[in-house]
């Protein structure tokens, strides 16, 4: 995923190259451009500019973080440091859903485990994979949510679903698929 | 707070909304609003949303107050609203069948509550409702009566400890930082899972707090940190901001003194590290969340090298009511060294689970059965694990202790930052350790060595015991690696990581040895250990296990006890479940 090459420190760039001298190529760049400026505006710190990353495009990818580098002058190795240290950041692109089980204590003994195995099975994934392949789902999982005195969860997108079992994980996604859950009235 | 003679709230907290609290209040509006009652009540009705109220397992709850006297009703869905408008608003007539029940009275009733007293009763997301019940009064008393030192006095008077989990006395914090001259001084709101009832029913106590702590030390800039994740909780927290902020709360010239302050948010990552101060701080900074070796404390030099308080939610939602009402009288609650109230999630094996508050020094059997209303399904407790994941785990024989920070301590415990977990009888007190320490291996940052390999080496022991592999050696590596990690780890992560296993080792060592010695799991959780058979006494040859059973382990024919073939079985407890005659065993 990462090459060793893009460690290489300091190669092939013109350190305090601003975006101001580049001439826009890529729509690409463009977007990259705007999300610099607004970092630069905002003194933002290095986790913010990644989130922001994040937000537009799904997933931070190598060549976001090369380009970003070279702008700011910061090594790669840096960015890369921080990407792997949070979970919630991700290298591979992200489905269009989330869903999210939250694997805390209370979750945990709820059976948070039977969820995923229920929510994968819903979704056909395989293996190591966490999104389906036509990227409209991505399984993930967290640790405590705060929400305990409900527990077990699962978060679809934004919305927070109580008492979860395997059976309404299952429900959810097939609804959700279908577009036409309504929630649990 | 309203003088209205009709008032309608709807419990809008996380679990609320899960439940689906936005629509039963959209149906209220509806029904109120767009059917005509309006006008026959008169335009005295308002239904609002209001904060969690902590028993969050009968959600949506809502109350319907007609002059004065208040009616709450559990599980409201949307077709409920319409007859509860027309039988109890306009017909004046509850609808008792619908009301709560006696566990509802006695779930609040042995609670204390002080911070989350106005969660449940006020409007989160109006500012006027919390200035109505004499809210920004502390920290304009604070502000203008009172100079930082005599506002870290009262602190230190009311014997306030940091509710995050060290439990260091909140007042001393705030002197040292004090004593620092260099400037700009930093103040951070730390807003964690246990935290998000009180930011999402009553945020302006903790923006209160956050101004009158500033105002004491002197910073001039505070951070909220929280998780993205809690959207309830940060656009509620960006709302009060807001509206601080436009009332002259926070900004410059605070309340005329020439005092400026200013908020802003930072937000977190799904990491448990960030809940240690400096790595919490370095997150801030953006670099990754590794602790910071102390000496120098943050008070001295924290965020980007300043002096810097950092407290989490609920203490600084404790400071307006000390200012308030004053130090004395809030040492009168609690025990000893402990004073004050402390907010718990009730969670696990308890028939009510929710939020709770309780005094400083209340039992643990006052808690898990006065509060929690004992355990789901009659079953027997089996432990209660206190403090979050690196907490200790306490035994049905200390249940009549009482809950402080000198007496979690001595059994090896911590108040944590309030996380109480319910373990019953069918709970295998190995698999909660390895669960733990799993978790703990996880989060750990990596920066120090005993922790880092300390961990991963208990949950790979643990996890050998509860797969039937382990060996008396084992325990002894695991109680050396404990001895190690607590006393050489960097942070307290580390330091407490073995909390879950030397607690849980001390009071169910015959559990520890039964996996060991009788390769047997007495709770029948551990896979690898147990075994299901059909008892032929009690097998009505039903075939119902021969159904659900997903690997077609099971074989018989009507009339004939069935058989279980233990090469194909899976041991999913399918047909345990199934069974309508208690025929399967689990050994």
């Amino acid at each position: 995923m990462i090459s060793g090459g893009s460690f290489c420190l300091y190669a092939g760039w013109i350190p305090g190259q601003g975006s101001a001298g580049r001439t826009m190529r890529t729509p690409m760049e463009k977007v990259l451009s705007k999300i610099l400026d607004q970092h630069r505006k905002e003194k933002g710190s290095l986790i913010a500019l990644l989130q922001r990353i994040q937000d537009t495009f799904g997933h931070i990818s190598e060549d976001h973080v090369s380009w970003f580098s070279r702008q700011l002058d910061i090594p790669e190795s840096r960015f890369f440091g921080v990407i792997t240290f949070y979970p919630k950041f991700r290298t591979r692109p992200i489905g269009k859903n989330t869903i999210t089980v939250c694997c805390g204590a209370a979750c945990h003994i709820k059976g948070a485990d039977k969820l995923i195995d229920s929510a994968r099975e819903a979704l056909g994934l395989s293996g190591d994979e966490d999104t389906t392949k036509d990227l409209s789902f991505t399984l993930q999982k967290a640790t405590c949510i705060g929400a305990c005195n409900i527990a077990p969860v699962v978060i679809l997108n934004k919305q927070v679903h109580s008492s979860m079992d395997p059976v309404k994980v299952t429900q959810l996604i097939k609804g959700y698929e279908r577009e036409e859950f309504l929630g649990y009235l | 707070m309203s003088n209205l003679p009709v008032e309608i709230k709807v419990c809008l907290g996380t679990s609320g909304s899960a439940a689906g609290g936005e629509e039963v209040l959209g149906m209220f509006k509806h029904h109120i609003f767009e059917k005509g009652i309006e006008a026959q009540i008169g335009r005295r009705c308002s239904p609002k949303k209001v904060g969690c109220r902590g028993f969050c397992s009968r959600d949506v709850l809502v109350d319907v107050v007609v002059d004065g006297n208040k009616t709450t009703y559990q599980s409201v869905t949307p077709i409920m609203v319409e007859r509860i408008v027309q039988d109890h608003i306009v017909g004046g007539q509850p609808i008792a069948e619908w009301t709560v029940r006696e566990e509802y009275a006695s779930f609040h009733e042995k609670q204390y509550k002080i911070v989350l007293g106005p969660c449940g009763e006020i409007d989160p997301e109006n500012i006027d409702e919390y200035i109505a019940m004499q809210g920004y009064l502390a920290a304009r008393k604070a502000m203008t009566r009172m100079t930082p030192d005599d506002v870290i006095d009262e602190v230190i008077r009311s014997g306030l400890r940091g509710r995050g989990g060290s439990g260091f006395l909140t007042g001393e914090k705030w002197k040292v930082c004090k004593r620092e001259d260099q400037h700009p001084k930093y103040i951070i709101c730390n807003v964690g899972e246990v935290n998000r009832p009180l930011a999402e029913g009553n945020p302006h106590a903790i923006i209160e707090g956050l101004l009158i702590g500033a105002y004491a030390i002197c910073a001039a800039k505070g951070f909220v940190y929280i998780r993205e994740r809690y959207h309830m909780s940060v656009e509620r927290l960006r709302i009060a901001i807001e509206q601080a902020r436009e009332k002259g709360f926070i900004g410059p010239n605070v309340f005329g003194t020439g005092f400026d302050f200013d908020i802003e948010f930072s937000f977190g990552t799904e990491a448990f590290i960030c809940g240690e101060e400096t790595a919490l701080m370095e997150s801030i900074e953006g670099k990754r969340a590794m602790p910071r070796v102390r000496p120098p404390f943050p008070a001295v030099q924290g965020l980007w090298g300043k002096p810097t308080v950092i407290n989490n939610a609920e203490t600084f939602s404790n400071i307006p009511i000390i200012i308030g009402k004053g130090g004395e009288w809030y040492s009168s609650i609690g025990t000893g060294a402990s004073k004050g109230t402390k907010v718990f999630t009730l969670s696990g094996k308890v028939r009510n689970n929710g939020l709770v508050e309780i005094p400083m020094g209340m039992s643990f059997r006052d808690i898990v059965y006065g509060i929690g209303g004992g355990i789901e399904g009659d079953k027997a407790l089996k432990a209660i694990q206190v403090g979050g994941p690196s907490g200790g785990i306490i035994p049905p024989s200390m249940i009549d202790l009482g809950l402080d920070y000198e007496n979690l301590a001595k059994v090896g415990s911590i108040v944590g930052s309030g996380g109480m977990v319910v373990f019953d009888e069918d709970d295998c007190i190995v698999s909660v350790a390895k669960f733990y320490l799993e978790f703990l291996q996880r989060e750990s940052c990596g920066k120090c060595t005993p922790c880092r390999i300390g961990t991963k080496r208990m949950s790979e022991l643990l996890t050998r015991i509860t797969e039937g592999k382990g060996e008396d050696e084992d325990l002894r590596t695991l109680e050396r690696l404990s001895g190690v990690m607590a006393s050489t780890s960097l942070c307290g992560l580390g330091r407490t990581a073995p909390n879950p296993f030397i607690t849980s080792f001390n009071h169910f060592r015959d559990e520890y040895l039964a996996h060991i010695r009788d390769r047997k799991c007495p709770a029948g959780v551990c896979t690898a250990l147990i075994t299901f058979s059909v008892s032929e006494e009690l097998c009505k040859a039903c075939g119902i296990c021969k159904r659900v059973c997903p690997t077609k382990a099971i074989s018989g024919e009507p009339k004939k006890v069935h058989v279980i073939d233990p090469d194909r079985c899976i041991k999913c407890g399918a047909c345990f479940r199934a069974c309508k005659f208690k025929a399967i065993r689990k050994q």
